[in-house]
C-alpha cells in the first residue's frame, strides 16, 4: 500500500535519507525504531508530502508522491498523520478539531460530520471533553483528540511521529492504548517510537534506522528479542538498560 | 483662553462638519488599507517568489515616499494623466495606499508568528494553501495583530489632517480656516485638539481592550 524505493533525502550539505526501500501491506503495523537523528521522522514526513525528497520514489496505492503536484491533497486525506507536539487547531474546541478536515475538505454535511466526530472522541475516551478547547485538556487527552482527528478522514492509513515522545510518563499509557486499539481494528499504521514495549507487543513489522539506512529489519518480536546486526543491538541495549 | 467656552460654543457646529469629514476620511483610508494590506501579506507569505518579491518591492516604494507628496501626486498630477479626483477620493486612496504598506507588515509578522506545526496539520488533513489560511492561520493571526491594528487605528485618525493638504475641509481645515478668519488661534486651535482627543479615547480604550484578550491565551 506504501512504496518506499530508493528514497534520498538531504538538506544542504547534510543527507538524512541514503537509499531507503520499504513497503508498508494493507492492514499492517510497522514500526520504526533508531537514534534521534537517523531519518526516522524524515521518512514519515516524506511519505505525505510535508518534506520533499531529492531522489527514489515513494507510492501510496499506486499513486506517486510529488509535494508539488495537486495529488498530494489526495494523498494527505488517504494517509493522516499524527504529530509528536499534537498540533492541534487552539483557537477550536475538540470536537471543532475533530470535524475541521470532514466538513472543509471532505465537504460533509454538518449533522453527519458531528455526529462521527462524537463518536470518534467517545471512542478515544474523551466523549466528555468534546467542548473543551487543547489548552484546557492534558498532552495526553490532546493526542488522543489528535488520532480521533487523525481519524475522521477516514484514511486508509496512519502516521505516527513520535506520539508520545512529549508526554509525561503517566500520560503515554492512554494514548498506545488507542493507538493499539486501532491495530487490532485492522488499521494501516507507520509508528515512529521509542516505545519498544509498544512495538514489540503490537507491531507487526520493525524497521531499525541508523544514519539514514535501513540497518536490520523484521518480525517484531524477532528483531527486538534476537537483534543479528550488532548497531541494533547496541541501540537496544542502550534503550532498554539506559543505566 | 479668554472666552473659550463662548468661542467653543460658536464654532463648534462648525467644526462638527470637520469632524464627519474626519470620520469619513478615516475610516474609508482604513478599509482600504486594510484590503490592500492583506493581499499585500498574502502575496508576500504565498511562497511564490515573483509574487512575493512584487509585493516587497511595493512596500518598500510606498514606505519611501510621505504621506503627503502621495496626496499631491493623486490630486495635482493624476488629472494630467487623464484621472480626475476629487479631493475626498484622492485622500482616502492616499491614505489608503500609504499605510496599507505598515498593515500589510503587521498582518505578515501576525502571520509568520503562527507555529508552523499548525501549517502542517492543516496540511495533514488535506487542506489546500487558501484553506489553510482561512481556517487556520487567519484566525489565530488576528489575536496577535489586533493590538498594532489598533494603534493604526490612531494613528490614521490623526493623519486624516493630511487631507487638509489637498483642500478636504476635515477637522484641522476647518480650525484653521476660522482661526484665520477670526485670529482667535489659542481657543480655535485648542478645541480642535480637545475633540481630536475625544475621537482617539474610544480607540485607545479598544486597544488596550484588544490586548488584555491577546494576552489571554
Amino acid at each position: 500500500m506504501i512504496e518506499l524505493n530508493d528514497v534520498h533525502k538531504s538538506f544542504g550539505v547534510n543527507e538524512v535519507l541514503k537509499g531507503i526501500t520499504a513497503s508498508v501491506e494493507k492492514g499492517e503495523v510497522v514500526c520504526i525504531v533508531g537514534p534521534s537523528g537517523s531519518g526516522k521522522s524524515t521518512i514519515l514526513r516524506c511519505i505525505n508530502g510535508l518534506e520533499s525528497y531529492d531522489r527514489g520514489g515513494i507510492s501510496v496505492e499506486g499513486l506517486k508522491v510529488d509535494r508539488d503536484a495537486p495529488s498530494i491533497l489526495d494523498i494527505r486525506t488517504q494517509v493522516s498523520m499524527v504529530f509528536q507536539r499534537f498540533n492541534l487547531f487552539p483557537h477550536r474546541t475538540a470536537l471543532e478539531n475533530v470535524i475541521e478536515g470532514p466538513l472543509y475538505v471532505k465537504k460533509e454535511p454538518r449533522a453527519q460530520a458531528l455526529e462521527r466526530g462524537r463518536a470518534l472522541l467517545a471512542q478515544v475516551g474523551l466523549a466528555e471533553k468534546a467542548d473543551a478547547h487543547p489548552p484546557q485538556l492534558s498532552g495526553g487527552q490532546q493526542q488522543r483528540v489528535a488520532i480521533a482527528r487523525a481519524l475522521a478522514m477516514q484514511p486508509k492509513a496512519i502516521l505516527f511521529d513520535e506520539p508520545t515522545s512529549a508526554l509525561d510518563p503517566e500520560l503515554v499509557g492512554d494514548v498506545l492504548g488507542v493507538m493499539r486499539k486501532l491495530a487490532d481494528d485492522g488499521m494501516t499504521m507507520v509508528v515512529v517510537t521509542h516505545e519498544m514495549g509498544f512495538a514489540r507487543d503490537v507491531a507487526d513489522r520493525v524497521l531499525f534506522i541508523d544514519g539514514g539506512v535501513i540497518v536490520e529489519q523484521g518480525p517484531a518480536k524477532a528483531l527486538l528479542n534476537q537483534p543479528q546486526h550488532p548497531r541494533t543491538q547496541d541501540f537496544l541495549r542502550r534503550v532498554l538498560h539506559p543505566l | 483662553m479668554k472666552g473659550f467656552w463662548h468661542d467653543a460654543a460658536e464654532f463648534f457646529p462648525i467644526l462638527m462638519n470637520g469632524v464627519v469629514l474626519t470620520i469619513v476620511v478615516t475610516i474609508g483610508s482604513l478599509l482600504l488599507s486594510t484590503v490592500l494590506g492583506l493581499v499585500w501579506a498574502m502575496m508576500r507569505v504565498s511562497g511564490i517568489k515573483a509574487l512575493s518579491m512584487i509585493s516587497a518591492s511595493l512596500i518598500n516604494v510606498i514606505r519611501g515616499i510621505p504621506i503627503i507628496v502621495l496626496l499631491f501626486y493623486l490630486y495635482f498630477v493624476m488629472p494630467d494623466l487623464g484621472v480626475t479626483l476629487s479631493a475626498l477620493q484622492a485622500a482616502i486612496l492616499g491614505l489608503g495606499i500609504a499605510y496599507s504598506a505598515y498593515q500589510a507588515e503587521n498582518f505578515r509578522a501576525g502571520i509568520e508568528a503562527i507555529d508552523k506545526g499548525q501549517i502542517e496539520a492543516a496540511q495533514s488533513i488535506g487542506m489546500g494553501w487558501w484553506l489553510t489560511m482561512r481556517r487556520v492561520i487567519l484566525p489565530q493571526a488576528v489575536r496577535i495583530v489586533l493590538p498594532p491594528y489598533g494603534n493604526v487605528m490612531i494613528m490614521m485618525l490623526k493623519d486624516s489632517s493630511q487631507a487638509s493638504t489637498i483642500t478636504v475641509a476635515e477637522l484641522a481645515l476647518q480650525g484653521k480656516l476660522i482661526a484665520s478668519s477670526t485670529f482667535k488661534n489659542t481657543n480655535v486651535f485648542t478645541l480642535v485638539a480637545l475633540m481630536y482627543l475625544t475621537m482617539s479615547i474610544p480607540l485607545i480604550l479598544l486597544v488596550r481592550h484588544f490586548e488584555k484578550r491577546a494576552g489571554k491565551r
